[in-house]
């Protein structure tokens, strides 16, 4: 049995997104190292803020500025960072509520370790040093002390952490227009994800024959049609399929359209013809370019015959064979 | 066990919402795309976030966005909070069955008032990219949905010998009656024949004019039972029958130009809401025809024409705003295309037109009205009669 | 709300973990479950009345990606079909409101996944709000284990030694599964179809499920308000279940289910391994209420508690309450 084949598969794109009202005016604060939240119907500040409430789904708009320090309500040590993640050295997730917000931020905590992290520690955010307006903006929270007079009730209480905190976090929060000079209205959000792609043991096979310029369909046991590429089952007997039989190499241009639009980052040159092509022996179309004859000579009926090209595992095009054209009664069925 | 309890319950669309659509919506968010239909929809019934009992939410591949399985980020924009929300995922059939799902929530009496929201927001990446991802080990040959569709377009003007110019008709049409619908993507005002005739041919024979564009866009119906629609405070759609039908992508003996599966669905669908002859009974059909040339051969897989004669229903004009049958009142896919909504759109217009409501693309005396929706290799089909009569059976 | 038939699970297979699925396409893994379960239900391929599938395009890194899974249904002529984009327990649900409908007697639900095609840690963040959280990349672990320290800081959790092997602390590489890949499917039928096709079947008694907001800090973490919601709504609370199957992809996760659940020391509780012991993402919850479903088949359970979950930190949750007895035959 030839072996499994597998290739890497990359998806990639660098999505762009329009924000809206809420998330417009609360990335846009974050380049200006403002930081806002959005009032509930019944008076929470929540940050970061939404459009819509979570509890009544009423929109949202009343915005007002938190401060930029606040309470980890909860923890978890990343010892191994991964490449996309806002830190390189180990960190610690958190969820911090801001002082003067009633929920918590998710984002990351630079601490040298997790015996310097617990929840209730009081943090701040560090800025990144280049904003843009995006969640990054803040480059990550670090420890932080209150300053001594800074807050005279915490003052009052000092060692207190908690109590300190508590009291932090009573400030209220200022209402805020929302509005900045040159406000970001979209963020565009590269993503990557990374694949290790399997065509299946009857792809394999058939690409294995590929190799060797052979077309290999499989035939079903129980309707006796012949499946090109073959899949492993019969997809309307849905029983499995075992039986390889070789098919073509000629075959017939069943239908056809003239492509005039070039593909990003397809080596074809415009116009060419894309053909649904029925090989001798199968009892159904494949798809592949056709060559060898102009674009508007290419008809339906037309026989032709694969062409391989370098070391390709398949064939370049499709070229025409000079024999008679098939009566359009003889490939009907497979339109 | 009440007598009341038994058989399905009837089911009314009360409500029905959809964003202007455009190549980009950049002044909303993802939330704020989807809030803009759901709301018109609520609005429309003059009902509340709270009155909703679940969402159904459809969209096509997950990748257009960039978001994985959305409908767990839009929970709180969608009113959904401590309620049930169904994903819903069946290439471009989606919006239709996103419709049928929510209509099974009600007719099963597991819920009263279900919203169902479908959506596509395109520009957040590039619908080219979307659906055509490598694949490792093919051959990447297409440009686009178009290549994949065209040899089928040539296969049915070579089946039915039909003349060329039919679908530039269509295109013709479609275009012209996005002009009255306030909501579609496209509105080119003083479009001719002309240009649609001489629009860059981009898979032959497949012209500019005659694709759908991508699109930015959402659409919200809000169906419930009985006790919902005696409340409404407009006359509802009522849903007489509904269907889905698929089959596999590719396999020996597959009709690329008339799909057994949309025949069958057709046929199913008939069945339910009583109909016998399509072409009298039913009044107007929003068909999804992202090419031109798929209204003519839809006319025929939906039995409005017999094989071969579907372009002769088009050529006749019986399918323009004042013919027999008109078909697509709305401007259709060719105008708009937020491709996971695309298929609820079809069925909102339907509901719209029964109801009388669809505004300057009312057809007059609209009852009976078909909405269409199909996609992946033309392979998944979903449709729905709605009627202006509750159904009697 | 009652409902107004009787729809039971009849038969249940799932992918074996023997390495036995390697290399296959999903198509070619979900085949020989599909084969197993229409088996056993005495069903011809595409002779269910309604088939529905749950699965995800970003799990198998490519759009449309169910599309290609139906070739193994056999689905000619065509069918009654359509699918959720998401696990496989959604399917079923959708599956047992059609047959409610009487559109359909009988259903098949099938659920694939190959999470190990690409990093599952990576994968699913692109779950998350995609302004404000996608960005930052938190893999579902750190969401799992800021829960598990919330749970700590609650008192509903034992601190882990401080020795041992930290995946995301408080979290230890134990406390989470290793993604593997697998498929299941299930068939549900109505009344006396169902009694036909199995000698013990499993009754829906009550299924349901509820969302919450997504943002982890609007969320109480060390609660699952939806869990319980649904199944309250499901009628778990009108009588105790002899067996719970919880879909909690995280020992801490467990702990916030039994917890919602009320389940006590009386209840067994994920005999079958649970989600910990595989998690075929996309198909993991289908699985739980497939082996809730088959103890009562076999007769180890007269009433048994299935759980599925989807989202960070338990966000979405589904809960079915499957019974040896139907509706009609209580009391």
């Amino acid at each position: 049995m030839p072996e499994i084949l597998t290739a890497p598969l990359t998806v990639s794109f660098p999505f762009t997104r329009s924000l809206g009202p809420v998330q417009s005016a609360f990335l846009t604060g974050l380049r200006e190292r403002t930081v806002l939240g959005v009032r509930t119907t019944d008076g929470r500040v929540l940050v970061p803020p939404v459009e819509y409430d979570p509890v009544t789904a009423g929109e949202i708009r009343d915005l007002a500025e938190v401060a930029p320090t606040g309470t980890v309500t909860t923890w978890a040590w990343n010892p191994a960072p991964r490449d996309k993640q806002p830190l390189r050295t180990p960190f610690a997730w958190v969820l911090v509520r801001l002082d003067g917000a009633d929920t918590a931020l998710l984002h990351v905590l630079d601490a040298p370790g997790p015996h310097a992290v617990r929840t209730g520690m009081r943090v701040r955010i560090r800025w990144a040093p280049e904003r843009t307006g995006a969640i990054t903006d803040i480059g990550c929270f670090e420890p932080y002390e209150d300053e001594p007079g800074e807050d005279e009730t915490a003052a009052g209480k000092a060692g207190a952490g908690e109590d300190r905190a508590r009291e932090a976090g009573h400030r209220p929060a200022a209402p805020h227009d929302g509005v900045f000079d040159a406000p970001v209205t979209g963020i565009v959000t590269p993503a990557r994800l990374d694949y290790t792609y399997t065509p299946g043991r009857a792809m394999s096979r058939h690409l294995a024959a590929l190799a060797e310029h052979r077309i290999t369909g499989e035939r079903c046991p129980s309707c006796r049609k012949v499946h090109v590429p073959p899949r492993g089952v019969c997809p309307t007997c849905g029983v499995p399929t075992t039986e390889q039989t070789e098919v073509g190499p000629h075959g017939t241009v069943t239908t056809f359209c003239v492509v005039n639009i070039k593909a990003k980052g397809a080596g074809i040159d415009v116009p060419y013809v894309y053909a649904h092509i029925a090989l001798d022996g199968a009892d159904l179309a494949l798809h592949a370019r056709i060559g060898g004859i102009p674009y508007d000579e290419v008809r339906m009926g037309m026989r032709v015959a694969p062409v391989w090209t370098g070391d390709a595992r398949h064939p370049d095009h499709f070229r025409p064979t000079g024999e008679p054209d098939a009566a359009y009664d003889t490939y009907k069925e497979l339109l | 066990m009440s007598g009341q309890r038994t058989g399905r319950e009837p089911v009314a669309v009360v409500g029905i919402g959809q964003t202007k659509h455009a190549a980009a919506r950049r002044d909303v968010s993802l939330a704020g795309l989807v809030r803009e239909a759901a709301l018109r929809a609520l609005d429309d019934a003059q009902l509340s976030w709270a009155d909703v009992d679940a969402v159904v939410l459809g969209k096509a591949p997950d990748f257009f966005e960039g978001v994985m399985m959305p409908e767990l980020y839009l929970a709180d924009a969608l009113g959904a909070a401590g309620k049930p929300v169904l994903r819903v995922h069946t290439a471009g059939s989606v919006g239709g069955s996103t419709a049928l799902v929510a209509a099974d929530l009600v007719a099963a009496r597991v819920q009263r008032t279900v919203l169902a929201v479908a959506f596509e927001k395109q520009s957040e990446s590039n619908a080219m990219w979307g659906l055509s991802l490598p694949v490792p080990f093919q051959q990447p040959l297409l440009a686009g949905a178009g290549g994949f569709f065209a040899p089928h377009v040539r296969a049915y003007i070579r089946r039915s010998g039909a003349p060329g110019g039919v679908g530039a008709l269509v295109a013709y049409k479609d275009r012209r009656n996005a002009l009255r619908n306030p909501w579609a993507h496209l509105h080119e005002h003083g479009i001719t024949l002309e240009q649609v005739r001489s629009s860059p041919m981009l898979w032959d024979p497949v012209r500019y004019s005659e694709t759908c564009p991508s699109s930015d866009g959402a659409c919200a119906v809000v169906l419930t039972d009985r006790a919902g629609a005696a409340r409404a405070p407009h006359p509802p759609a009522w849903v007489h029958g509904g269907a889905m039908r698929s089959e596999p992508t590719l396999f020996a003996g597959k009709d690329f130009v008339s799909p057994r599966a949309g025949r069958d669905c057709a046929a199913e669908v008939y069945r339910q809401a009583g109909i016998t002859d399509p072409r009298r009974e039913i009044d107007v059909a929003e068909l999804y025809v992202p090419f031109s040339w798929y209204e003519p051969m839809w006319l025929e897989n939906l039995g409005f024409a017999a094989e071969g004669e579907g372009w002769k229903l088009t050529a006749s004009g019986a399918t323009e705003p004042g013919g027999e049958l008109p078909v697509n009142p709305s401007g259709g896919v060719l105008s708009t295309n937020p491709i996971g909504a695309s298929g609820l759109i079809r069925f909102a217009e339907a509901a719209l037109q029964v109801r009388g409501t669809a505004g300057e693309h009312q057809v007059d005396g609209a009852r009976t009205a078909l909405g269409h929706a199909y996609g992946g290799g033309a392979q998944f089909f979903s449709m729905w009669v709605v009627g202006r009569r509750p159904p009697t059976t | 709300m009652t409902p107004p038939r009787d729809v039971a699970v009849v038969a249940f297979a799932h992918s074996e973990r023997d390495g036995s699925a390697d290399g296959a396409s999903e198509p070619e893994m979900l085949l020989p479950v599909l084969r197993e379960a229409l088996r056993q239900a005495g069903l011809a391929p595409g002779e269910a009345d309604f088939t529905c599938s749950g699965s995800s395009d970003y799990l198998a890194g490519r759009p449309f990606s169910f599309t290609l899974t139906l070739d193994s249904v056999g689905a000619w002529p065509p069918i009654a079909e359509s699918h959720v984009e998401t696990d496989g327990a959604w399917a079923l649900y959708e599956a047992w409101v059609k047959i409610l409908t009487g559109r359909a007697d009988t259903a098949l639900v099938y659920a694939h996944g190959k999470p190990t095609a690409g990093d599952p840690a990576d994968v699913l963040t692109r779950q998350l709000d995609p302004y404000y959280l996608a960005p930052l990349w938190p893999d579902p672990r750190a969401l799992a284990a800021l829960q598990a320290r919330a749970l700590i800081d609650a008192g509903h959790l034992e601190e882990p030694p401080a020795a041992e092997a930290h995946a995301v602390l408080p979290l230890r590489a134990g406390d989470f599964p290793a993604p593997v890949d697998g498929a299941a499917a299930v068939v549900l039928a109505a009344g006396d179809t169902a009694r036909r096709m199995c000698e013990r079947p499993a009754w829906i008694r009550g299924i349901d499920h509820r969302i919450e907001p997504q943002a982890p800090g609007l969320r109480d973490l060390t609660d699952s308000p939806s869990t319980r919601l649904a199944a309250e709504r499901a009628g778990a609370f009108r009588a105790p279940v002899d067996t719970a199957e919880l879909h909690a992809p995280c020992t801490a996760q467990e702990t916030v289910l039994r917890r919602a659940l009320r389940l006590d020391g009386t209840v067994t509780v994920n005999p079958s391994g649970g989600a910990l012991a595989a998690d075929p993402v996309m198909v993991t919850g289908l699985v739980r209420l497939g082996e809730a479903a088959a103890r009562i088949h076999r007769g180890d359970s007269d009433r048994a508690l299935a759980h599925a979950t989807s989202g960070p930190c338990l966000q979405h949750n589904l809960v079915a309450v499957l019974e040896a007895v139907p509706e009609g035959e209580t009391r």
